[in-house]
């Protein structure tokens, strides 16, 4: 049977919609995009972690940039950094990597948790344990993927698949988090959630 | 809002561009005409006999800088635009806003209700500067008839008829609004101007309807589909809807200006056996310096309550029109002289 993957989800969508559901269908559907300082470090960052050749010593070994997609749940995207060890079973640790130090939310888990979904379907097994590395920290924090994590990312993951396939960017409301989103310009928060079009050309007959 | 790019006018005959790291090189044989960061530049405008290598032409693709090609006369050849921004999603909604009648006629009411208004307000500020003028007067009394009969219009051929009614209106009395003897203005003619003000009225719109179009596409609406404007093979019929709002307002009072300020001469035109008017090199580079200097002034944007620059306008307005169609705002927005 021939799977069909266009409508599959990009894992990064999910930390967008977890941080706010306009960026992700802004990115998503009206596929605008914007860089600021932050998006720029990150994509620095990643274009250092990125690529490399597979390395192998002994019954430990890395991959870099691992494609990852689960049909389950229709999702896809790429792992930054995956660690193997042991043979049978063979051990594999998901590492993402990110820019800033950690965050109070869970978005960064959504993203890490979506992943270990996908590699859970592809290899058949289980995985219990991953970690994000943080730029600032410049250390691992480690992560339980437990059920509570799991049935949030899940959760997100169906919500941010409704709302794309409605093809309708939700309203905005403007929070100071909209002050560190490159898309300010393009989402107009405080333009957009306080509409006074009605007022205003009403104005413009006005002699 | 997002940060004001510049433009490159290339009106040097024989021109080559070229990309170095990330900068744009302009060469005149072997010798070198000038550098610019590529980060700061948004449009490339040529004019004639310039050359682009292809490698600063497929950069330029990626970084979202719109090269356009025209006769040294000035008329548009062409452009170049890298991948296309946006979704189909807001087309196709703007195709079926243009499909349908009541939206059509609602939205190009507020385009000509703007259009009208700012005209107006070119004679309410000279009446406010220069003192009282019965003529004047007559003419802002007769724009604002214009203004509260559009109100009340819900037919494209009346909507029409009166566009047409005010700006029969407006350029009667612009001739008034010129202090500088060496020029006059009696009507508005165009293909071809066959006078300095007409040549330069087409000249500023050319340029400014192209800054629409550039917008238009920047926000991932298609420039060719309009609502005032019907479509026409090769009209970029959203981006003359867009160049209304900003012709008395901006178009026009910058050439007064350039005319006024006694920055262009009778010297700076030349007349053609045909009649035909046009600019001499001299002039547009004059006319361009200051073009980008008046794009640098800040206003406060009317509706967006934001300081932005002129040169913004454009953009602001095509968001403002891709909010109003994604149903972000109820009504669109268009730009208002305050």
């Amino acid at each position: 049977m021939l799977i069909n993957e266009d409508n599959y989800l990009p894992i990064s969508a999910l930390q967008h919609y977890a941080f706010c559901p306009r960026q992700c269908a802004l990115i998503n559907i009206e596929q605008a995009w914007a860089e600021n300082f932050w998006t720029a470090e990150g994509r620095l960052l990643h274009e250092r972690v990125d690529g490399g050749e597979a390395e192998q010593r002994g019954y430990f070994r890395t991959e870099r940039s691992v494609a990852v997609i689960s049909h389950r749940l229709k999702i896809n995207g790429k792992l930054d950094l995956l660690e193997i060890t042991g043979r049978h079973p063979k051990k594999y640790f998901p590492v993402e990597y990110k820019r800033g130090k950690p965050k109070i939310e869970n978005w960064d888990k959504v993203q890490l948790c979506a992943q270990v979904f996908c590699l859970e379907e592809m290899r058949n097994i289980e995985i219990n344990e991953a970690a994000i590395w943080y730029w600032k920290t410049r250390k691992r924090e480690y992560m339980i993927i437990d059920q509570s994590l799991r049935d949030l990312t899940e959760k997100i993951i169906i919500d941010t698949h409704e709302m794309i396939e409605s093809g309708i960017t939700p309203k905005p409301t403007f929070s100071k988090r909209c002050l560190s989103c490159s898309l300010i310009d393009l989402c107009e928060p405080k333009i957009i959630q306080n509409d006074q079009s009605k007022n205003y050309i009403n104005g413009i007959f006005k002699v | 809002m997002k940060k004001l790019l510049n433009t490159l006018y290339i009106t040097r005959q024989d021109t080559y561009l070229h990309k170095e790291r990330e900068t744009i090189i302009i060469k005149q044989g072997d010798q070198k005409l000038g550098q610019f960061p590529a980060l700061t530049v948004g449009n490339i405008v040529c004019f004639g006999q310039v050359t682009v290598s292809p490698p600063l032409m497929g950069y330029c693709g990626e970084q979202g800088i719109a090269i356009s090609y025209y006769t040294e006369q000035g008329k548009f050849l062409a452009r170049i635009y890298g991948r296309q921004v946006g979704n189909v999603l807001l087309r196709r909604t703007q195709y079926r806003f243009a499909d349908d009648q009541q939206k059509v006629i609602s939205l190009a009411k507020l385009i000509v209700g703007a259009k009208i208004a700012n005209s107006r307000y070119v004679y309410l500020r000279q009446i406010r500067n220069h003192g009282e003028s019965s003529s004047l007067q007559l003419i802002s009394d007769r724009l604002a008839n214009c203004l509260s009969r559009c109100e009340q219009v819900n037919d494209y051929q009346q909507l029409l008829g009166l566009e047409g009614e005010a700006a029969l209106a407006y350029f009667s009395g612009l001739n008034e609004l010129i202090r500088n003897n060496e020029f006059s203005f009696s009507t508005r003619v165009r293909r071809p101007p066959t006078d300095p003000i007409n040549a330069l009225l087409s000249f500023v719109y050319s340029i400014i309807t192209q800054e629409c179009l550039s917008a238009l596409l920047g926000v991932g609406l298609d420039p060719f589909v309009g609502f005032l404007h019907k479509e026409r093979p090769g009209r970029p019929s959203l981006a003359l809807d867009l160049l209304e709002e900003f012709r008395a307002a901006w178009a026009d009072r910058f050439v007064l200006t350039l005319i006024n300020r006694k920055q262009l001469t009778s010297k700076d035109f030349v007349q053609e056996a045909s009649g035909a008017v046009h600019l001499t090199d001299y002039a547009r580079k004059t006319l361009f310096a200051a073009y980008q200097a008046r794009k640098q002034e800040e206003i406060i944007h009317p509706y967006l309550q934001e300081r932005v620059q002129i040169g913004l306008l454009p953009h602001c307005q095509a968001l403002l029109l891709a909010r109003y169609m994604r149903g972000d705002l109820e009504y669109y927005p268009p730009y208002l002289v305050k």
